[in-house]
């Protein structure tokens, strides 16, 4: 399921990320956001008054706001995180 | 610049790097710019326990050595001694958030490997507790191999411990250093980070946070944007009506001024001059200071509590449409209060076609010297009535001039964007911080005598000594003097180490006694991994 149609505020956890659909200049500042395959993600808040606005979402223990682009990049599975990923910490 | 050691804090935006860099240097700052770019340079003056003076500087807050805007480029090449006009800073102060650890410690490892004489201020150590997180500090000092000292900026708390630290770095001598950027690759260093935030955490409960509940009516895609335009409304109503009783106040000043100069001076140049070019002048200004001190409070207010960042997502899909992204809406905001520190902010917007935009339209945006000719006018050509309950129709004329401002300054943009800056926007990629309350200046909650640095409080009742010189026991309601006292009294080990005459062997191991710290790069050469420090046994 893509990050864009991960219902509110149900957790999750990143399966992949599409690297190559992102510039690399946002692609390392998702990095830097805690973005990587296995952390924790939930969906908080959607913005924009006619839709089309940004999402955002708590990862591990920060929250990030992103546009639907890097959203739509972002392959996500619903539970916790599993143990044996490296990204799980507020799970 | 200084013959000073130079020391500079480093660490991601929101580790409260600036509460701190306030904490310890207090009212000795010093502003300037790097030079050939608009990224302001914060330094200020800090005495250490043994009364050695050192200059802090406090770099932009970055989120890896890797730079993506101009002033992450200064962060990198001030660490790296690159940075032009600069020399290699002789240690760095680390400021890592303690509630987002795992993130934040990716960074500081980075900076650790560069191989500068580090400590590591565990910062905010009081929100990671109410967020439910139990953390060691001597853990982690152990695994990063610098000292790590836990404080609070805002509440000024381990300050003492944190220049201990410092002191001890600087006197341990430099050294090896490698100022270069490791090649170590950034999952590698993640992992690490990782690991290190998983053993440092001693205990974890998922905890619902306030900013949580907060952003849930803030953020609404309806609600969040009616509260931004009413917030904004109260905003510029207030500064109509709450500035006219002190401008009134003022502009009786300027004319008593003014009749005081008719009376003393012969008429003649100098008589004019005064009156018409200096009162006449600086005095129709002076009145409108009250309006610009409560614009600036109010943005202010709202980037000290952290909305800021709420107004910026909510108004990230209508920025969109001019091709610009939320980011631009603080410098755009900041404009209303100045378009300078508008147009500095936007150091910030790391795409270079997002950043011009937005420095080429945040001149239309009203400043506020603009304030007095809108008052002038208003108040000039506009009945002062009320058009319903609280709404003045001056206030609602300022509002209106204000939108005015601002899509005219979208319409530019947009028109911007199809020539000048043509391509491809950025995006909107940006933390949202947690809400905080504001704190005038970080230090409201400590009596006047205790926001001095202790060597100057100790300098004026208790010389170094224990007892108070002006008379121990016969003033006992000595304020100054007990607010010191308790403070000295929290760096038990400091003092026992001092009487029994060995200060110099100080190492600061208190703050709730969860931080046995070692200072000194030597500390990494020292077995502690069993606990105890090899230094401390012998």
């Amino acid at each position: 399921m893509r990050l864009l149609s991960l219902p509110l505020r149900s957790p999750a956890y990143i399966d992949t990320v599409d690297w190559d659909a992102l510039s690399p200049s946002e692609g390392q500042r998702l990095r830097e956001f805690g973005v990587c395959e296995g952390a924790s993600i939930e969906a908080l808040h959607r913005g924009g008054l006619l839709g089309g606005g940004p999402i955002a979402c708590r990862v591990g223990r920060m929250t990030v706001a992103m546009r639907r682009s890097h959203a739509a990049a972002i392959e996500v599975r619903t539970g916790p995180a599993p143990d044996d990923l490296p990204g799980n910490l507020a799970a | 610049m200084s013959s000073f050691p130079l020391v500079a804090l480093v660490g991601n935006p929101n580790a409260g790097k600036s509460a701190l860099f306030n904490a310890l240097t207090g009212a000795r700052q010093k502003l300037g710019n790097y030079p050939g770019v608009t990224v302001e340079r914060k330094a200020g003056r800090l005495s250490l326990p043994d009364g050695r003076p050192v200059e802090l500087v406090d770099l932009p807050g970055t989120y890896s050595l890797a730079p993506t805007s101009p002033d992450e480029q200064v962060t990198r090449d001030f660490v790296l001694g690159k940075q032009q006009g600069e020399k290699l800073p002789d240690a760095l102060v680390i400021v890592v958030d303690a509630s987002n650890l795992d993130n934040h410690l990716r960074f500081a490892l980075e900076l650790i490997g560069l191989g500068l004489p580090t400590v590591v201020a565990l910062n905010m150590v009081d929100l990671a507790t109410r967020d439910g997180l139990e953390l060691d500090a001597r853990i982690l000092s152990m695994e990063l191999g610098v000292p790590v000292i836990p404080t609070v900026a805002v509440r000024k708390r381990g300050l003492d411990d944190l220049k201990a630290a410092l002191e001890t770095l600087l006197s341990s001598g430099a050294t090896e250093i490698r100022p270069s950027a490791p090649p170590v690759s950034f999952e590698v260093v993640r992992k690490e980070a990782r690991r290190i935030a998983r053993i440092a955490i001693m205990r974890e409960t998922a905890s619902r946070r306030l900013t949580g509940a907060v952003d849930r009516v803030l953020l609404h895609p309806v609600a969040g944007f009616v509260i931004l335009l009413a917030l904004l409304f109260v905003m510029f109503q207030a500064v109509f009506s709450w500035a006219g009783p002190p401008a009134d106040l003022l502009e009786g000043w300027v004319l008593a001024l003014g009749a005081f100069i008719t009376n003393t001076l012969p008429p003649g140049i100098v008589h004019d001059f005064l009156l018409q070019g200096v009162v006449g002048g600086v005095g129709a200004v002076v009145v409108f200071l009250p309006q610009i001190l409560i614009l600036f409070f109010f943005i202010l207010m709202l980037e000290a509590t952290g909305y800021m960042a709420r107004a910026a997502f909510i108004m990230d899909a209508l920025m969109a449409r001019v091709g610009l992204s939320g980011r631009a809406f603080i410098p755009l905001l900041s404009s209303f209060a100045c378009a300078v520190p508008g147009i500095m902010a936007t150091r910030t917007i790391s795409d270079p076609k997002d950043r011009l935009t937005t420095i080429l339209i945040a001149p239309l945006m009203t400043c506020s010297a603009r304030l007095p000719v809108y008052g002038l006018i208003i108040a000039a050509f506009i009945p002062a009535r009320s058009v319903g309950p609280g709404i003045g129709l001056q206030g609602l004329v300022m509002f209106l001039l204000y939108v005015a401002g601002i899509v005219g300054a979208m319409l530019a943009a947009w028109a911007l964007r199809l020539t000048v800056t043509k391509g491809q926007s950025s995006g909107f990629l940006m933390e949202m911080p947690k809400y905080q309350l504001p704190r005038a200046a970080g230090h409201t909650d400590r009596p006047v005598a205790a926001r001095r640095d202790l060597p100057e409080a100790r300098g004026h009742h208790h010389s170094g000594d224990q007892h108070c010189p002006v008379g121990a026991g016969q003033l006992p309601a000595c304020a100054r003097w007990r607010t010191a006292k308790r403070i000295f009294n929290r760096g038990a080990d400091r003092r026992r180490h001092q009487r029994a005459g060995r200060a110099d062997r100080f190492q600061p191991r208190h703050f709730a006694g969860t931080a046995a710290v070692h200072g000194g790069a030597r500390s990494r050469r020292v077995g502690h991994r069993d606990g105890v420090c090899d230094r401390c046994r012998g």
